[in-house]
């Protein structure tokens, strides 16, 4: 018979259990049982200024390392100021687990201090929620959220523990099976499947392969190059995608979409097949459904069946993990004829190459780059949303899994320093650049205390522009420059607000001081140091093909005319 | 209850108006396809909104929904008629795979079995047409389940198509509450529904 524990207790024990080096969180009266609970574990405590951030530093851990994180909060507004972070993982299939506190099970639904309804808000934003009521259900209920969030396709999942329930003593039971008849994982590949997606591959002349955050959560790397070197077929990455196929490989594309490469839009334009490998076909990448990829067949292998054919219909489905799915393919193909073809590729990246001035007004890839030139492939990058991400993503070249931290699919704002936070706990000794904007840098900039007391040496590289600079950007190409609730005047001076909060802070105005600052700033491993990168305010991202436009309709540089509004939603 | 539910309503064949039930029949074809979904589902709180959201969240309504207890308590069963654009049922279906509570869910529109449901037509007569609406009643094999001055409360079963022409026979017949169960399954012999 085991001893006696709190239900608190047997909550942190099944976490240690799992691995877990730290939980990120703030607490408050409902969840003062599992933060009492904390003092005796081995578990590491990271104490936020904020939920949210509590949340984006667990996801960018779990980012960087592909184990799942763990979110501790309290009930009502703690547990509400969660959800923005559960939707950027679930969108972006993170496994993570929230433990948010809960009134007491007699107060539920009675509308008592800090009561809400946590597990019902969540259903939408989570892979999987959990109420408990039993006590001596905790320890099961916590097992399995460890191996749902990080099981199939990986997600968040939220465990609502009222206060009475965590401060019950059970007998805790930590090797209890557990059933769920409800969820499976695919693990035999199709063979006629497979076959199909071989015959396809094998005949193609134009063939592209289209990677995506799945083959990054496989770990399909080594299965991916193998593929594309064996089978000379160029490989474009999505957003979330980089670190998958180093993006310096002679076949590497670089990545597609709405502010790819054009070489990589024109590909995968005039390709006759393009094999999906765990990308969704998000709008970011498809534009107008009608007219993409038109001559092209398409293969989707992908863990997730949901995903099949929910957009652009497939020629060839293969449901399975990214990585077995992958060695498999390959191992059954012969090397068709695509020397043509990685040719023509070949005259697109010359013709259509990555460009910008490194004299005159600073700009964000001149110090992007430079970063990245310094930091070599061992840097880890993470991003906000907005142009700053965009930029970075095509100058700061992705060679490795979990060097590259950003939000994709929700696109949220005030993600990429608390992420910086979590990435640099898992890997103390490289180099993390959080490339923000100041806009989102502002939202949760709270955090700089969190990374002061940890004395965690982030760069936080704000790209500073002084607007929102992506909406700015839509407001002066399709909007008649009628610029509306973008202009950020009364930013703070950040390198002051940076000493404020006991970090270092350095400014770049001149593109003539980009080299010396940012050897600088990876010189200072004392804590964070704040980059304030006064950049041009008005430059515009391009390549970009406007949403819900086909790839025919990118446009490489400044339009001489004033262009139609886009049909695609943003 | 009827006895015999699956042949009680074939008298209405005569008393079917053919102009509301034209009109039905092409919303049907063109968009409001119906769909009969069959779902096995954890037996736990919080699991019918799960399943709803699904629903809502691709622009599908919901028509009828019946839960019941399964054979296993921990377990219920759920049929589900729900009508919405053709091209995202499949979707939905392995959105509906995918949460944690749902065992699985089928679509079982085109398959040969049992489906059965239950109507009640409150009818408000008095006079003139009282003897009227109770011979239509006998002749369409109906129960009367309660009778006033006023009024008469039919009860009907059979498919659900039988149930819609039912209501187009009685709809000239001042219908003033009309309820109905909604579908439920079952498959023939040896099939499991919900497997």
């Amino acid at each position: 018979m085991s001893k006696l524990k709190s239900g608190a207790e047997a909550i942190v024990d099944v976490i240690a259990q799992q691995g877990v080096e730290y939980i990120f969180g703030l607490p408050g009266g409902a969840a003062i049982p599992i933060f009492d609970a904390l003092v005796d574990s081995p578990v590491k405590l990271i104490l936020t200024r904020h939920e949210q951030g509590a949340t984006h530093m667990a996801d960018g851990y779990a980012r960087a390392t592909g184990k799942p994180a763990v979110v501790l909060v309290t009930s009502g507004p703690g547990a509400t100021n969660t959800i923005t972070g559960i939707l950027t993982a679930q969108m972006d299939s993170i496994p993570m687990v929230v433990i948010t506190g809960q009134q007491t099970t007699w107060n539920l639904g009675l509308d008592a201090f800090q009561e809400a309804d946590v597990s019902g808000i969540s259903y939408p934003v989570v892979k999987h929620s959990y109420l408990i009521k039993n006590p001596h259900d905790i320890p099961r209920i916590v097992r399995e959220a460890f191996y749902i969030c990080q099981t199939g396709r990986p997600g968040p999942v939220l465990i609502d523990v009222p206060k009475d329930i965590s401060s019950a003593m059970i007998e805790p039971n930590y090797d209890e099976e557990f059933h769920l008849p409800g969820y499976s994982i695919p693990h035999e590949i199709d063979k006629d499947d497979l076959m199909a997606a071989a015959t396809l591959i094998e005949k193609a002349k134009q063939p592209v392969l289209l990677v995506g955050h799945g083959a990054v959560i496989s770990g399909a790397e080594k299965a991916v190059t193998y593929l594309a070197e064996k089978m000379h077929i160029p490989v474009s990455n999505t957003l979330l995608g980089k670190g998958c196929f180093p993006e310096s490989h002679p076949l590497s594309l670089g990545m597609l979409g709405m502010h790819g490469t054009a070489y990589a839009n024109k590909a995968v334009d005039a390709a006759d097949l393009v094999v999906s490998i765990g990308s969704r076909w998000d709008d970011r990448i498809v534009g107008n459904i009608e007219k993409f990829c038109v001559n092209a067949k398409k293969i989707h292998i992908d863990i997730d069946p949901s995903e099949f054919n929910k957009t652009v219909t497939m020629d060839v489905t293969v449901l399975g993990d990214a990585k077995a799915v992958v060695e498999a393919l390959t191992a059954v193909m012969q090397p068709g004829n695509t020397k043509d073809w990685l040719r023509q590729v070949e005259r697109w990246k010359k013709a259509f190459p990555l460009k910008y001035k490194k004299t005159g007004r600073l700009v964000a890839q001149h110090v992007l780059d430079e970063f990245r030139r310094q930091v070599q492939d061992e840097g880890i990058f993470t991003t906000d949303v907005g142009q700053h991400q965009m930029w970075a993503a095509q100058y700061c070249l992705t060679e490795k899994r979990f060097h590259w931290i950003t939000s994709g699919g929700a696109g949220t704002m005030g993600f990429g320093f608390p992420a910086a936070i979590g990435a640099q706990l898992a890997h103390p000794d490289k180099p993390v650049i959080a490339v923000v904007g100041d806009g989102g840098f502002q939202m949760t900039l709270c955090e700089l205390s969190t990374a002061v007391i940890s004395r965690l040496p982030i760069k936080i590289l704000i790209i500073n522009n002084n607007f929102l600079g992506m909406v700015r950007q839509w407001q002066s190409l399709f909007y008649g420059n009628r610029l509306s609730g973008v202009d950020l005047e009364g930013n703070p001076d950040f390198v002051k607000l940076a000493e404020a909060y006991g970090a270092k802070g350095l400014r770049i105005r001149r593109a003539a001081d980009v080299k010396r600052v940012v050897s600088a700033a990876l010189a200072y491993n004392d804590g964070p140091i704040v980059i304030d990168a006064m950049v041009s305010k008005e430059d515009n991202v391009f390549p970009m093909i406007p949403a819900g436009a086909s790839m025919g309709e990118m446009i490489l540089e400044p339009p001489k005319v004033a262009m139609e509004k886009p049909v695609g939603s943003t | 209850m009827n006895q015999n539910p699956g042949t009680s309503l074939t008298g209405i064949q005569n008393f079917r108006s053919p102009k509301s039930f034209s009109r039905k029949q092409v919303v049907i074809e063109r968009k409001h396809r119906k769909h009969t979904l069959s779902l096995y589902v954890a037996n736990k709180p919080g699991v019918l909104i799960r399943i709803a959201l699904v629903f809502a969240r691709r622009g599908y309504n919901i028509d009828s929904l019946v839960v019941s207890e399964g054979k296993d308590p921990d377990f219920s069963t759920m049929n589900i008629v729900a009508s919405g654009d053709e091209k995202v049922l499949d979707q939905i279906l392995n959105q509906l795979n995918k949460l944690v509570d749902v065992v699985t869910a089928h679509d079982r529109t085109e398959d040969d079995i049992i489906q059965h449901e239950l109507a009640m037509f409150k009818i408000r007569c008095s006079g003139d047409n009282r003897m009227q609406v109770l011979q239509l009643a006998h002749a369409l094999n109906c129960e009367i389940t309660d009778i006033t001055e006023t009024t008469v409360i039919f009860q009907a079963s059979g498919t659900s198509e039988k149930l819609d022409s039912l209501e187009s026979v009685l709809d000239p017949y001042n219908i003033i509450e009309l309820v109905r169960t909604g579908k439920v399954l079952m498959a023939k012999g040896e099939e499991l529904t919900s497997f």
